[in-house]
């Protein structure tokens, strides 16, 4: 399948042509042209590093606009934990819930519940021994895009289950259907969003064909929205039903504490995890059963679209938890539930970093971006509009750029054309003063 | 065909941290070149394994990469102790790794034996006090 949507996108009146994403962006693919940045669709894996970066705001995640859920007849929301962990004064799970009821939804759904129940299955599948270690956590879906463009080795390696989000939507829109008996067109599900990676996964899901996520509102928004109803919310409904194995998941570490394995690592920041997947892909890392990875830094706390500093969120994760109380969940593990949270369609590999799909022709290619590589100066300022000279030396051979595209390779060239034009001249311009002076 | 990309690389003694960095470039340019997974994998492993021992064993050398259309090919040369009986070397747990690289986790005596496993075909060749030249070859 080839991806079309994606949630990290440009507003070109805000951006300024500046060097910070192209640098910052892990998969090289940003690109300055014509003064704007450019994003190349295949190699963006929407994890939103050029969104934090970017200085002037010209990056930006598409969510939906929160009015898109009345155009259904019923609207559930399904609730990340990271959302609970935003609020200063009242970190209570019944009232923020109770507050999105007030606002416009029928019904709310915990993604954490729906974690926990992922981690029940990941749990059976490992004691089962049917995975391949060290298992890779399916959770951040950026995460999964980075190994399905760059790491294809990692493959087998990944849980192969549906994300919390997913199994959430599911099980949200078979509870809608059995309490309301509306057709499922008419049962809205939105997802209220910390990341623009999850955002995606609604146009491109991972693991299944279609997702049944209907649409992603922004966090920020319902934050604002929430904020002043929640604060007067004196008797919230008993609506939380989450505990600390599934709430924890907005943090990174948060899954593995829950999976229970001492052999396991939680890795957060999208460099650190591509540092840690080149040593598995070399099997380098031997002794451990189960990999947490988190795009952003803290892990889902962490995400562009959150409002609290992801340090402070993630100390209230145990205070929530103190101030809720805790309902029983009426979700259950069960044969069904495993069932519908596996994988339908796995992932495949797309090899967006080949030259060409003749491997001859990518070889003449290969020497000459070696060669073409070895002429730029190394600087790797960033001017031409690529991330580095090796990036600039690529994109040449590929067709999208021209050697004169390195300021200090027009600079050689002006001067050499200036100096032929002396030389059409017959004289020097020195030569010239002196004969006039004489 | 004689289409051929070879590349060099410096494999600096004693720092472990900067092991496998030709491994990870030799990656990139096989991604590069749309060689299959697998045999990246193959590469990858058996390469960081052979730089460790560089690094372990003879305080450093080269690795050089040829490739082919047929196949990769890389030779890594020493200027080491050399291996006093290769045939010994080449077996399951058998390691004369240093005190100071056991307690980093290396030297489990695995490292020529991984790479026998994942690649089409190596080649030692040693002597005492002369040195090392490793070749692996792996068939695409």
């Amino acid at each position: 399948m080839k991806q079309v949507f994606h949630s990290v996108t440009l507003d070109s009146e805000k951006c300024k042509g500046c060097t910070n994403c192209i640098k910052r962006c892990p998969n090289e693919a940003i690109r300055v042209r014509d003064g704007k940045a450019k994003i190349i669709k295949e190699r963006c894996i929407d994890c939103g590093e050029c969104i934090k970066v970017c200085p002037y705001h010209a990056k930006k995640a598409i969510t939906d606009d929160f009015d898109r859920i009345f155009a259904f007849k019923y609207k559930v929301a399904l609730v990340a934990p990271s959302l609970y962990v935003q609020f200063k004064d009242k970190p209570d799970v019944n009232a923020i819930l109770t507050g999105i009821l007030d606002i416009g939804f029928d019904d709310v759904f915990e993604v954490a519940r729906a974690a926990e129940l992922v981690t029940t299955a990941t749990k059976k599948l490992m004691a089962e021994g049917a995975l391949q270690k060290p298992v890779i956590s399916s959770a951040c879906p950026a995460i999964m895009r980075l190994i399905k463009v760059r790491f294809p080795n990692l493959i087998p390696n990944i849980v192969p289950l549906l994300a919390p989000i997913e199994l959430a939507a599911w099980l949200a829109k078979e509870k809608a259907i059995i309490k309301t008996g509306l057709n499922p067109n008419d049962i809205g599900i939105f997802f209220i969003t910390p990341c623009a990676a999850k955002v995606t996964c609604a146009y491109a899901p991972i693991g299944i064909e279609s997702s049944l996520v209907d649409g992603s509102i922004s966090m920020k928004d319902m934050y604002l929205r929430l904020l002043p109803v929640v604060k007067r919310i004196d008797n919230p409904k008993k609506l939380a039903t989450a505990g600390l194995d599934g709430i924890g998941w907005a943090k990174n570490g948060g899954e593995s504490s829950a999976m229970g394995s001492e052999r396991h690592i939680a890795v957060d920041g999208i460099w650190n995890v591509i540092k840690v997947f080149e040593e598995l892909e070399d099997e380098m890392l031997d002794d451990i059963d189960f990999v947490e990875a988190s795009a952003c830094v803290g892990g889902c706390v962490g995400g562009p679209l959150t409002v609290e500093n992801s340090f402070v969120a993630k100390t209230r994760i145990p205070k929530v938890l103190e101030n809720t109380e805790l309902s029983p969940s009426p979700y259950r593990w069960s044969d069904v539930v495993n069932e519908a949270v596996k994988w339908k369609t796995p992932i495949e590999f797309a090899p967006v970093m080949k030259l060409d799909d003749d491997m001859s022709v990518a070889m003449q290619k290969l020497e000459e971006l070696e060669e073409i590589a070895a002429r730029l100066p190394k600087l790797d300022c960033g001017s031409c509009g690529a991330p580095s000279c090796h990036a600039l030396a690529e994109d040449i051979v590929r067709g999208f750029a021209v050697e004169t595209d390195c300021v200090f390779k027009l600079r050689e060239r002006v001067r050499r054309l200036a100096m032929e034009m002396v030389d059409l001249e017959g004289t020097s311009f020195g030569q010239g003063r002196k004969k006039r002076k004489q | 065909m004689s289409q051929k990309i070879s590349l060099h690389y410096d494999i600096d003694g004693k720092d472990f941290s900067i092991a496998g960095e030709a491994s990870s470039s030799v990656k990139k340019v096989l991604k590069q070149l749309g060689v299959s997974p697998e045999i990246i994998r193959k590469v990858a492993i058996s390469m960081y394994e052979a730089e460790i021992n560089t690094v372990i064993h003879a305080g450093g050398g080269a690795a050089d990469v040829e490739i082919t259309p047929d196949r990769i090919h890389v030779m890594f040369s020493d200027r080491g102790p050399g291996i006093a009986d290769v045939a010994l070397a080449m077996k399951e747990g058998f390691s004369t790794a240093p005190e100071y690289a056991r307690e980093m986790g290396f030297g489990a005596g695995m490292g020529l034996a991984n790479i026998k496993n994942n690649v089409d075909e190596v080649k030692i060749r040693s002597a005492l006090g002369e040195g090392t030249t490793v070749e692996i070859t792996v068939l695409i």
